[in-house]
């Protein structure tokens, strides 16, 4: 069964999908909808949503479109989800699978060394770093990726390990291909699909996160990002309800989204571990 | 020696009319934000601590909202035609709350003790010769020069009289009674329970017939702003201190029935915000640029949103509640064309300009954001920056930003509150208080110097008009609000301001109405 057949089955995944998609699309046209960017203070402050034409989800506390800064946070929440994740692959798999298939002290330390991140909760570590480094939109990102990528290097380096007892490594061993070309071209390529599920649900965290550090203050004050807005809306959720609903809904939604997804990656490319009963 | 007679006045008198009418008795809730460090008011000044021990202990004057010295402690006074000797005449029967007398004493140890821990009263106390007790009814202050401000520097917060049987011989900041202070006020200190409240009562044997009105008063500590928003809703406390909620929930809480509020009371402040611009280097060292700046931002708009209405935009330096505020001065109404044509004239490249808030909540992070929005407009980059209270305070005093916001307070007075920030002599790397923008203009330095130490009325208001003129023309730093802190009470709370300084002495007068 193809790939594309397995994942449509579950239609959870599908709907996530069509979800992400959307969400990608909004941010891709967002210059196109709204040219001026999310800054410029177009009405009275605190107006409801179609309170006034053109102005569907209301304004904000200094008159500034809700609706725009919605399309444009999508990009930063997209981005900072996409690149912190990519960063903290390229930390967490070289390191996790040369401690898998190296072993020995090689992996003593790697895996301490992880150890090391794994035991300081991650909101309060990027927290520390972002205040070190100055709230902007490189150092949240960075942040992200470094307390991200612990769990990815033990991913790696289980799966390295029992990859690397089969019978086909073992095989390419004895045909004499060197240790970094079995990892590489054996070993790694047999770990994908635990990697692809795991990366679709780190994108949704580091979104979540950066909404969270946005939220208490700690995001860079020259980008629009859903976390900003539900921060910047807190003090008036009483008065203005929809300055913190809408942003909030579309934190949901996208992080929904990428979850569904996550679950039926897992589905399509683990079929022997999906969930029994869905045949 | 010939005296020229200012004020003087007949307190009982005064008070004997009106005292009819109010009702005695009651208890008052006040919310005190942050906690304040210490109640010993000659120790620590600031803000909470003045709110709360401004009812402990008093000062030789009070003034009134327009900044006319009012009787105090003392309950008359002369300044000699040539500004150089101040008679103070003490009130008779006034007692410590340990029942001690007050005297002259006091008053002269009072300045001894203050000489260490208060700077705002060691640089007035600097232009005093010497000092006189002839009784012990009657301080007699000799000057080395005239000194303009100077009556204005007696207020509780400025000047507040510490007990010398208590603290004569010891060493004042270890000396055990800190922690019960006593004081001459309409209140006595009863309790302190940290992070709860500080519950003071009635002073019996105040000096004033009749007052104080409330038998006790209790000031609560509530450390989250939206928490004591609640706090006032749900009518556990009485009267919220200007700025303990944020701007927004103002609006929310005067719109409930039976509230009141108020931005009296903060006169003598008159707290004046503004941006810093770099006159040293980047685009902000061009006049033009920085007139641009003035023509690009849309102040009213900011009052009205940002500050829900509340403040004044102010034309210069100093602020319309200060003497010798003039407007006799260059306007820099909201004109985007102007500032863009300025902005041509000086050829600005777009070089990039960094804006470092106020670290102060989200007030403050939107009207950085408006700015940032209005100079976009006409052209000019803006990016903003983010630091906390600490690192604030070092990128100003280091002079490390382009433009940055404050506020600061002006005490009444030009030559106490306004020339530090553009004099040459107060350009002093490491404090983010003085000439922090680098404005050197040595024309008006002279101007300055002359204007605080000009005996004459009308001269020193001639000068203070010329200096304004000259310096709105010059934009050395981006006026942008005089800010104001609405009070808000119960309706049937009387008479709480009545002073400059509002709260910070207001709970003397102050009575529940039935």
């Amino acid at each position: 069964m193809s790939f594309w057949k397995r994942f449509a089955r579950n239609r959870g995944a599908v709907f996530g999908l069509v979800l992400l998609l959307a969400v990608i699309i909004i941010a891709l046209i967002a210059p196109m909808i709204y040219p001026r960017g999310p800054w410029p203070m177009v009405q009275r402050p605190f107006l409801a949503p179609y309170a006034v034409d053109g102005l569907p989800l209301g304004t904000d506390t200094l008159g500034r479109n809700v609706a725009a800064g919605l399309v444009y946070g999508a990009q930063v929440s997209l981005l900072v989800g996409l690149i912190s994740t990519v960063m903290a692959l390229l930390i967490g798999v070289p390191l996790g699978a040369v401690a898998g298939f190296y072993g020995g002290w090689l992996d003593e330390g790697a895996m301490r060394f992880t150890e090391f991140f794994q035991t300081i909760p991650n909101f309060a570590l990027a927290i520390v770093l972002v205040a070190i480094l100055e709230p902007s939109l490189t150092s949240i990102t960075l942040s992200i990726a470094i307390v991200s990528w612990p769990p990815v290097a033990r991913l790696v380096r289980a799966e390295v390990m029992s990859v690397s007892k089969r019978e086909y490594v073992d095989a390419a061993r004895l045909a004499g291909l060197s240790n970094l070309r079995i990892l590489v071209g054996q070993v790694l390529p047999n770990t994908v699909s635990p990697i692809i599920v795991m990366a679709s649900l780190m994108v949704a965290t580091a979104i979540l996160l950066e909404s969270s550090l946005s939220f208490l203050g700690l995001g860079d004050p020259n980008i629009m990002s859903w976390g900003y807005q539900i921060g910047a809306a807190r003090t008036v959720i009483r008065s203005a309800w929809w300055l913190s609903f809408f942003p909030g809904l579309a934190i949901v939604l996208t992080v929904l989204a990428l979850n569904l997804i996550g679950e039926g990656l897992n589905d399509a490319l683990n079929p022997h571990l999906s969930r029994k009963g869905r045949t | 020696m010939k005296y020229f007679k200012l004020t003087t006045f007949l307190v009982a008198a005064a008070f004997a009319q009106s005292v009819s009418a109010q009702t005695d008795g009651g208890r008052l809730d006040v919310v005190i934000q942050p906690e304040p460090p210490g109640l010993m008011l000659g120790l620590v000044q600031n803000g909470p601590t003045q709110m709360v021990a401004g009812q402990l202990y008093e000062g030789l004057l009070r003034y009134n909202s327009d900044l006319e010295p009012q009787p105090s402690l003392a309950k008359s006074w002369e300044i000699a035609e040539d500004g150089m000797t101040y008679t103070f005449h003490l009130n008779e029967g006034v007692t410590w709350h340990d029942g001690e007398p007050f005297t002259s004493a006091d008053v002269l140890f009072t300045t001894e003790f203050l000489k260490d821990s208060h700077a705002r009263f060691r640089a007035s106390f600097s232009h005093v010769e010497s000092i006189e007790t002839p009784d012990d009814l009657t301080v007699v202050i000799h000057m080395k020069e005239p000194y303009g401000p100077f009556i204005n520097a007696f207020e509780t917060g400025s000047m507040p009289i510490v007990p010398k049987h208590i603290y004569e011989g010891t060493d004042y900041a270890t000396n055990p009674m800190n922690a019960t202070p006593i004081g001459t006020g309409p209140f006595k200190f009863k309790e302190w329970v940290k992070g709860s409240y500080i519950h003071l009562v009635k002073n019996d044997d105040y000096y004033l017939d009749g007052l104080p009105h409330l038998d006790e008063v209790y000031y609560r500590v509530v450390p989250d702003a939206a928490a004591r928003a609640v706090a006032f809703e749900t009518g556990e406390v009485d009267v919220l201190p200007g700025g303990a909620v944020e701007n927004w929930d103002v609006k929310r809480l005067t719109e409930m029935e039976d509230v009141c509020s108020t931005s009296a009371g903060w006169e003598f402040f008159a707290p004046h915000a503004w941006m810093w611009l770099n006159n040293r280097e980047g685009p902000t060292a061009d006049k033009r640029f920085r007139q641009a700046v003035m023509f690009g931002l849309d102040r009213e708009f900011v009052k009205d949103v940002v500050w829900n209405g509340f403040g004044t935009v102010p034309t210069g330096p100093v602020s319309t509640k200060t003497n010798f505020y003039s407007d006799d001065v260059p306007m820099y109404p909201h004109d985007p064309e102007k500032a863009k044509a300025l902005l041509a004239d000086m050829g600005y490249d777009g070089t990039p300009v960094r804006l470092l808030p106020l670290p102060y909540g989200e007030t403050w992070q939107r009207w950085a954001e408006a700015v940032k929005q209005n100079l976009g407009e006409v052209g000019i980059v803006v990016e903003i920056e983010s630091a906390d209270v600490a690192g604030w305070n070092e990128k100003t005093a280091n002079w490390d930003y382009d433009m940055a916001f404050t506020y600061l307070y002006q005490y009444g007075d030009p030559a106490l509150g306004v020339s530090r920030n553009y004099t040459m002599s107060q350009i002093k790397k490491g404090s983010p208080w003085n000439n922090v923008e680098g404005y050197e203009n040595p024309e008006l330095d002279k101007k300055w110097d002359a204007a605080a130490v000009e005996p004459d009325l009308a001269k020193r208001a001639a000068l203070y008009n010329e200096i304004q003129k000259e310096i709105v023309e010059d934009v050395p730093v981006a006026w942008l609000l005089e800010i104001e802190f609405p009070t808000i009470y119960r309706c049937n709370v009387k008479n709480l301001i009545t002073t400059g300084v509002g709260l910070n002495n207001g709970l003397r007068d102050a009575w529940i109405e039935e």
